[in-house]
């Protein structure tokens, strides 16, 4: 505990504030149902309601609390993009360090199915494989999870080849260890920290992917709350001088921000470089 | 006393060119900024070389780079005046120590290889410096780098400037690399381990290339080096630094005959050879034998031809040549690593799978690998505890307390002590790891070690140390080790049999004392010659004998007809030796070289 306040306190203010707001992010969604003044999902009003005592933000298109759909929404767009970006994770650096680490044929296939993924474009890709199968969630987690997964493949399978080539590496096959162990304890530790810096970012194109694809009308479907959605439904306001709907792109925007600081201060710190100061 | 032949008679040695006064430079760590040159005082007159000595972390490249007004990234002057010809550079502004840089200072790195841009041809970046300083115009500064090549004798120079970096040869790109130093006529410049990374035979190449500029053309040289042989034929002043600290300053005579302090002796002794005399072994058994091996990478020419070897247990045999000899290709293909296109690997009796993935843990164990770059060889996020642990308990199953007691034996047998056991390879120094490396290879109980280069990358001092504890662990654990090295030096003071190789192909092969006493083979001979002495004087001697003016600056070519060596070879006899395969010559027993002249006709 004193050593994470330590780490805190030696980061510069960008990534203080990032952290802060992802804490505040995650301490909202955790906390949903306790948070939220109403339900979900609850009719409460008119439709459209200005901000008041009762209504905080306001009503939505259909006459919802927008702060409590704000909150849930929180809870159910992060979550997803997290569900999302850690499978695309496993998936894409296990088999991106299985390639480096066996290349070959093994890296060949591999290697060559990602290139065939990345070739079409990634928002065609979605849109083809959720109107064929539907949008049910499971759809939509392995699609966007498998579009990111060849992204970080790349990033994996580039940096465990750097780490493949060293003479520690050579020297635990020497040993006869197996693969696995190879993989696992030589190539791994080397390779943590662009791979974490990589899932900040990973993270928030997912969150953005996922929020274009509500707005389509693809994404987490109604009644249950999103920011995509949320903004495409309330969308008119704006036309009547009313910012409400651009609060959850706001909470995404935000979001973005704060990752994209705390990932610069990973890079720069696990890449070594000293403060000329 | 020597004569001081470095000396040149026309020599103008009057007016001070640098004079550098309580410089003091510190350098950012993890515990904040810290004094790394600690006050040093240097003056150098026009026309006259430097020379400083020291091991790592010495301060010797720091202060190479102040003297061009120059701090690295996490280096900052705090203190001292740097005056060259007048200008006092540590407080000159930015734009006005630009100008003088590489126009009046220039610098010639350590690895050229990674000093030129691989995407520029090499005649462009040398026209670089002179048009960006509007000496020159474009079409001046290419004449000028033609003529430079021209006069260092450079194979080509009409057109070897218009090649990539990848191009030429490594001793090649690093005598460009001095020609582009000379491209503005510079007052001074500063040789940063120029020869370090090279071959002997390639470090007299470019070594005379330095020579020749900077003595003939009498311009001032500041020459960093850990090396007191290579710098003796070049200093007329020697400066030894350590921990950022002046230890000893004097003419390179004085130094060499009568160093005053006791670090600079260490120096001198750790440069000096020390002849390893060899047991008699009462019933000498094979260990390792190679039987006519041929091997090659993919599609590519044989890298080995036909290399047969056998290592006794308990003696240290070693392999020597030149980069392209193929030696580390041959350790590749006793560990496995390559499996080799003909010929056998025995272990004892038994013939070992050629491929890694098909030999036994126990083959495996027996056969361990040290490395030249203990660097790469260790992983940085493993603790030492883990690097050497990891093989006791994958090989010999020792879990827990019995294993944490081997680890700390394991220190012990290689000095160091037990606090080092939750260290990080960051947290060591060179030597240090190299040691870990030491124990992580005895961990696994072997027979045989595979020592690749094992000193090359570290300081003289250290790498004594180290060889002094490979002999130590092979008294105490009757250990046998095939040494692969290009240090003749370093050969000398460990080995008992020798195998030259040249060109993947055994040149001669015996033990140390009949292989180098005399030696026989010509290109043992270019070797040994090659190797610096201490003593002034030494480069120009070596410069004239056949062997040199034979063999020197040319590169090692693989053929499958003749022999490798014919075009080098000062006693080569035309038509034949380029056609057909040297025969085996014995003069004794065990003694063997391809050749085809005789013993007694390569004696006169």
């Amino acid at each position: 505990m004193l050593n994470i306040l330590k780490i805190f306190s030696s980061a510069p203010w960008s990534a203080k504030f990032g952290m802060v707001v992802i804490l505040f992010y995650a301490v909202i969604s955790i906390f949903a149902p306790f948070i939220a003044p109403y339900g979900e999902t609850e009719l409460l009003g008119r439709a459209y309601e200005v901000w008041s005592d009762k209504f905080l933000l306001g009503t939505d298109n259909l006459g919802r609390d927008m702060l409590s759909r704000l909150i849930y929404g929180a809870r159910n767009t992060i979550g997803l993009a997290l569900t999302i970006t850690l499978i695309a994770f496993v998936l894409g650096s296990l088999t991106g360090m299985i390639a480096a680490a066996l290349g070959g044929w093994v890296d060949q296939v591999l290697s060559r199915i990602v290139d065939v993924l990345m070739s079409i474009p990634s928002l065609i890709f979605a849109l083809l494989i959720l109107s064929i199968f539907g949008t049910a969630m499971p759809y939509l987690i392995a699609t966007i999870a498998i579009l990111d997964a060849t992204r970080v493949f790349r990033l994996a399978r580039a940096t465990a080849m750097n780490v493949a080539v060293m003479d520690y590496v050579e020297v635990a096959r020497l040993r006869g260890e197996k693969q696995g162990w190879v993989i696992r304890k030589e190539i791994l530790p080397n390779i943590t920290a662009p791979l974490l810096a990589e899932f900040g970012l990973r993270f928030c194109f997912v969150f953005l992917f996922i929020s274009a694809l509500s707005f389509l009308g693809l994404g987490i479907q109604p009644p249950t709350a999103d920011w995509g959605s949320m903004v495409r439904d309330n969308a008119t306001l704006i036309a009547f001088d009313d910012i409400t709907p651009l609060l959850p792109a706001g909470a995404i925007a935000l979001l973005t921000v704060a990752m994209n600081f705390v990932v610069d201060w990973m890079l720069h710190k696990s890449s070594g470089l000293k403060d000329v100061g | 006393m020597l004569v001081d032949t470095n000396k040149n008679s026309n020599k103008e040695v009057s007016s001070t060119l640098l004079e550098v006064k309580g410089l003091r430079i510190e350098g950012l760590s993890e515990k904040g900024w810290q004094e790394i040159v600690c006050g040093v005082d240097l003056t150098l007159k026009r026309g006259e070389i430097l020379g400083l000595i020291g091991e790592s972390g010495a301060g010797k490249s720091t202060i190479g780079l102040a003297a061009m007004g120059y701090a690295r990234d996490g280096c900052r002057i705090t203190a001292g005046e740097i005056i060259f010809d007048g200008i006092e550079l540590h407080s000159a502004p930015e734009n006005e120590k630009r100008k003088l840089r590489g126009t009046r200072i220039s610098y010639v790195a350590q690895s050229a290889a990674a000093a030129f841009n691989p995407a520029h041809r090499l005649l462009e970046q040398f026209a670089e410096g002179p048009v960006d300083h509007g000496v020159m115009s474009r079409k001046e500064a290419k004449e000028k780098g033609r003529a430079l090549y021209r006069s260092l004798d450079l194979p080509d120079p009409d057109n070897i400037g218009e090649r990539w970096s990848h191009q030429v040869s490594g001793g090649q790109l690093q005598r460009m690399m001095v020609a582009m130093a000379m491209s503005c006529g510079p007052d001074l410049i500063v040789f940063d381990e120029p020869t370090t990374a090279l071959d002997v035979t390639t470090q007299i190449e470019v070594l005379k290339t330095i020579k020749e500029i900077v003595v003939d053309r009498n311009v001032a040289a500041i020459y960093i080096t850990h090396d007191l042989a290579v710098v003796a034929q070049l200093a007329d002043q020697l400066m030894v630094l350590r921990y950022g600290n002046l230890v000893e300053v004097n003419s390179t005579g004085q130094i060499l005959e009568a160093p005053k302090q006791e670090y600079t002796r260490d120096l001198l002794d750790a440069r000096t050879r020390h002849e390893k005399t060899t047991a008699q072994i009462s019933n000498p058994e094979i260990l390792l034998s190679i039987d006519n091996i041929t091997a090659g990478y993919g599609k590519g020419p044989d890298i080995l031809q036909e290399v047969s070897i056998s290592v006794e247990r308990g003696r240290t045999v070693a392999v020597v040549g030149e980069s392209g000899s193929g030696k580390s290709t041959l350790a590749r293909v006793i560990t496995g690593l390559l499996p080799p296109r003909s010929g056998d690997i025995r272990f004892q009796t038994d013939i070992l799978p050629a491929a890694l993935a098909q030999r036994t843990k126990q083959q495996l164990q027996k056969t361990q690998m040290i490395y030249q770059l203990p660097d790469v060889a260790l992983n940085p996020r493993q603790r030492v505890r883990d690097v050497i642990g990891r093989p006791l308990s994958f090989y010999l199953g020792l879990r827990g307390k019995e294993k944490e007691r081997r680890i700390i034996e394991l220190l012990e047998q290689i000095e160091l002590s037990e606090k080092y056991i939750d260290r990080l390879p960051d947290e060591l120094s060179g030597g240090e790891k190299q040691r870990v490396c030491i124990a992580r290879a005895l961990a696994a109980e072997p027979e045989l070690i595979v020592c690749d280069e094992v000193t090359s990358a570290l300081d003289t001092i250290v790498a004594k140390a180290i060889l002094d504890l490979l002999q130590k662990l092979q008294h105490e654990l009757q250990l046998t080790y095939l040494f692969i090295s290009h240090d003749l030096d370093t050969v000398a003071s460990i080995a008992d049999q020798v195998v030259v190789l040249y060109a993947g192909r055994v040149a001669e092969q015996g033990s140390k004392s009949a292989v180098f006493q005399p030696p026989f083979h010509p290109y043992t001979r270019l070797l040994l010659s090659s190797v610096p002495e201490m003593k002034q004087g030494w480069l120009e001697q070596t410069l004239t004998t056949r062997e040199a003016k034979a063999g020197i600056a040319r590169e090692v070519k693989i053929t499958k007809r003749g022999c490798p060596f014919a075009e080098r070879c000062p006693e080569a006899i035309s038509e034949i030796c380029s056609n057909e395969r040297p025969p085996l010559q014995t003069p004794a027993s065990g003694h063997f070289f391809a050749c085809q002249h005789t013993p007694e006709i390569l004696l006169k």
